[in-house]
């Protein structure tokens, strides 16, 4: 074989080339600090030493002094389940997005592209503005929004399904179209609805707010996200030959039909379930795991070993900002996510050595 | 590793796009597979990586039915280089010869990474490790994507078109490349001098029937090639080799 007459330049910034283990360890810490921040900080001062006392004496089981309920309840029962469940969805939108971006080949996608939260949203919407499943007290949101997830799911999969199986641009289209009906049918309700407080906790819900996060969420998000998540970084090296098209795919002894297939149920569970809990917080699933390439390369085993990670560390921190940026009012997360991301996003780009598919 | 098709047919949407085909590539032989555009080439070698389910008939390695064999299993023995060279995301060369070790089982890192940087060796493409996959140019793609085939360690090496967008000089040296690398192959392949240096055998496919077969030099005949090709063709002696060129014209146009 001839080899070719110019020495070849090594790149020395290869992202590639460096262990994902100092990036995993890093970020775990990073992760910690963020939590223990988001517990401190807040509209009502709590001090970081009683902050410390508080979520020792919860961890332990120990005790506080009469005087300190009311701080104690703030960081035992609002702080820190909300930030808990900030990271966790966080992790989970990241997960779903890298996992999306391989299942519909297109560096365009995020985990809404589906049309899962905007089905999703249809269910939220029907309890918050017509009262739907007032039987139900407290879980009447999460679960009608979980359900009408899961309702969008078999619609999109059902019409995305031709006999080539699924393929991306037919799961991209259809979950599309379906995304603005379900859509059309939440501005409806949002229009009908008489009251006018009513229609701004739609608008909430619907830009993603961590808002009414309880301890009772927390497990079940967890559980699905982890669980996601751990299937995804299992199957990551058919993830790798999925991106290289469904031919090479099938050479290389992985069904693309059946690994998409099981990406989109794994994907609308976790996107479903994450959503139930926190609205439709946009960005985070487009972008870190762009930025996650840009740090360690495209291999899905590292990039899905530090995508989660990021968004965990992402999310935690613009929830906390949009409670303190106009406390005591809040900002729904979304938009810390896309004022904060969208530059840092473009700075990365344009820093160079990043490619996709369309160049 | 031979690889028998056995009244291999396949349809989409009620057409019959290849119909009945039999063909057999004896272990360690080169057997190419040309027709003109449409005629059921990659079809059919689909069929063959497991991309598409034939409608009818069986393909055998060794006697052992192809889509009867595990996904993981059958890609241990059998490798492709499909038309598709396209990649979302920016992989590393590295990263991309690797991805032919997935189907191998009891793997150890080590062990992967020998077998990666010999068939970076061979195909000459050690120097780009490090470089991404999409900034390559179509003559380095096609290297690293052998590598990532010869990487799999299979019997069996299918090509679709193996010389597509590369220069002449890249053509001779991806056919020689996989022809001095052992494993029974069988390619489809445009260009019908080149199919005839580097071929055992040669199948003519026309309209998804094979219209024609045997030693390439008694396959490509100007009637033959006039009937499936619509082409003048003719043949000619290398000045040096004395091996037998074709030189083509236009048909004349035949008025009834």
């Amino acid at each position: 074989m001839r080899r070719s007459p110019i020495p070849s330049l090594s790149l020395s910034r290869n992202p590639s080339r460096i262990s994902v283990v100092p990036w995993v360890v890093g970020l775990g810490l990073l992760l910690l600090v963020s939590i223990v921040c988001g517990v401190a900080l807040g509209a009502a001062g709590v001090g970081w030493a009683d902050v410390q006392r508080f979520l020792w004496a919860g961890f332990t089981g120990g005790t506080v002094h009469a005087g300190d309920v009311a701080a104690y309840t703030i960081v035992w029962e609002i702080r820190l389940p909300r930030v808990v469940l900030g990271a966790v969805v966080g992790a989970g939108l990241a997960a779903v997005g890298v996992a999306v971006q391989a299942m519909v080949r297109n560096a365009l996608a995020d985990p809404f592209v589906l049309g899962i939260s905007s089905g999703a949203a249809v269910g939220a919407n029907a309890v918050i503005l017509l009262g739907a499943f007032a039987g139900l007290g407290v879980w009447a949101l999460s679960l009608s929004a979980f359900v009408s997830a899961l309702a969008a799911m078999v619609l999109v999969y059902s019409v995305a399904r031709s006999a080539h199986g699924l393929t991306p641009l037919r799961l991209i289209l259809t979950g599309t179209a379906l995304a603005y009906g379900f859509e059309a049918v939440t501005t409806v309700m949002v229009f009908g609805a008489a009251r006018g407080e009513a229609a701004r906790s739609a608008m909430m819900w619907l830009l993603g707010s961590l808002g009414g996060a309880t301890w009772a969420q927390v497990p079940l998000a967890a559980v699905t996200v982890a669980a996601g998540w751990a299937w995804l970084r299992w199957r990551a090296e058919a993830l790798n030959a999925l991106a290289m098209g469904d031919e090479t795919s099938a050479a290389l002894g992985v069904q693309p039909g059946r690994l998409r297939r099981e990406l989109f149920l794994v994907s609308a569970a976790v996107t479903g379930t994450v959503v139930a809990v926190s609205g439709a917080i946009g960005f985070v699933g487009l972008m870190v795991p762009h930025v996650v390439r840009m740090l360690v390369g495209a291999d899905h085993r590292r990039v899905l070993a530090v995508a989660p990670l990021v968004g965990a560390v992402l999310l935690v921190w613009a929830d906390l900002l949009s409670r303190l940026l106009l406390a005591p009012a809040e900002l729904p997360v979304g938009v810390i996510t896309a004022v904060v991301g969208v530059p840092a996003f473009l700075l990365l780009m344009r820093r160079g050595g990043y490619a996709f598919g369309g160049r | 590793m031979r690889l028998d098709l056995e009244g291999v047919s396949v349809e989409a949407a009620g057409v019959r796009l290849v119909d009945d085909i039999r063909l057999a590539v004896d272990s360690g032989a080169f057997v190419g597979l040309v027709g003109p555009n449409g005629s059921g080439k990659s079809t059919l070698l689909r069929c063959v990586y497991r991309a598409l389910s034939p409608a009818a008939g069986t393909i055998r390695l060794d006697g052992d039915d192809v889509h009867a064999m595990s996904p993981r299993a059958a890609a241990r023995v059998l490798a492709a280089l499909p038309q598709e060279s396209s990649a979302e995301f920016d992989f590393t060369v590295a990263e991309v010869v690797d991805m032919g070790r997935l189907p191998h089982r009891d793997r150890t890192a080590a062990g992967d990474r020998s077998v990666c940087t010999d068939a970076m060796a061979r195909t000459g493409v050690t120097h780009l490790a490090e470089r991404g996959f999409l900034a390559l140019s179509g003559g380095e793609k096609q290297r690293v994507l052998i590598a990532r085939a010869l990487a799999q360690q299979p019997k069996v090496l299918v090509l679709d078109e193996p010389t597509n967008h590369l220069d002449i000089a890249h053509q001779l040296d991806v056919l020689s490349l996989v022809r001095e690398s052992g494993p029974t192959v069988l390619a489809a392949l445009h260009d019908l001098n080149l199919a005839a240096a580097h071929c055992d055998r040669l199948y003519v496919i026309d309209g998804g029937r094979i219209v024609a077969s045997g030693p390439p030099h008694d396959v490509l005949q100007p009637d033959l090639l006039a009937g499936v090709f619509g082409v003048r063709a003719h043949p000619v002696r290398h000045p040096e080799t004395g091996a037998v060129q074709l030189l083509f014209d236009r048909l004349p146009l035949t008025t009834p």
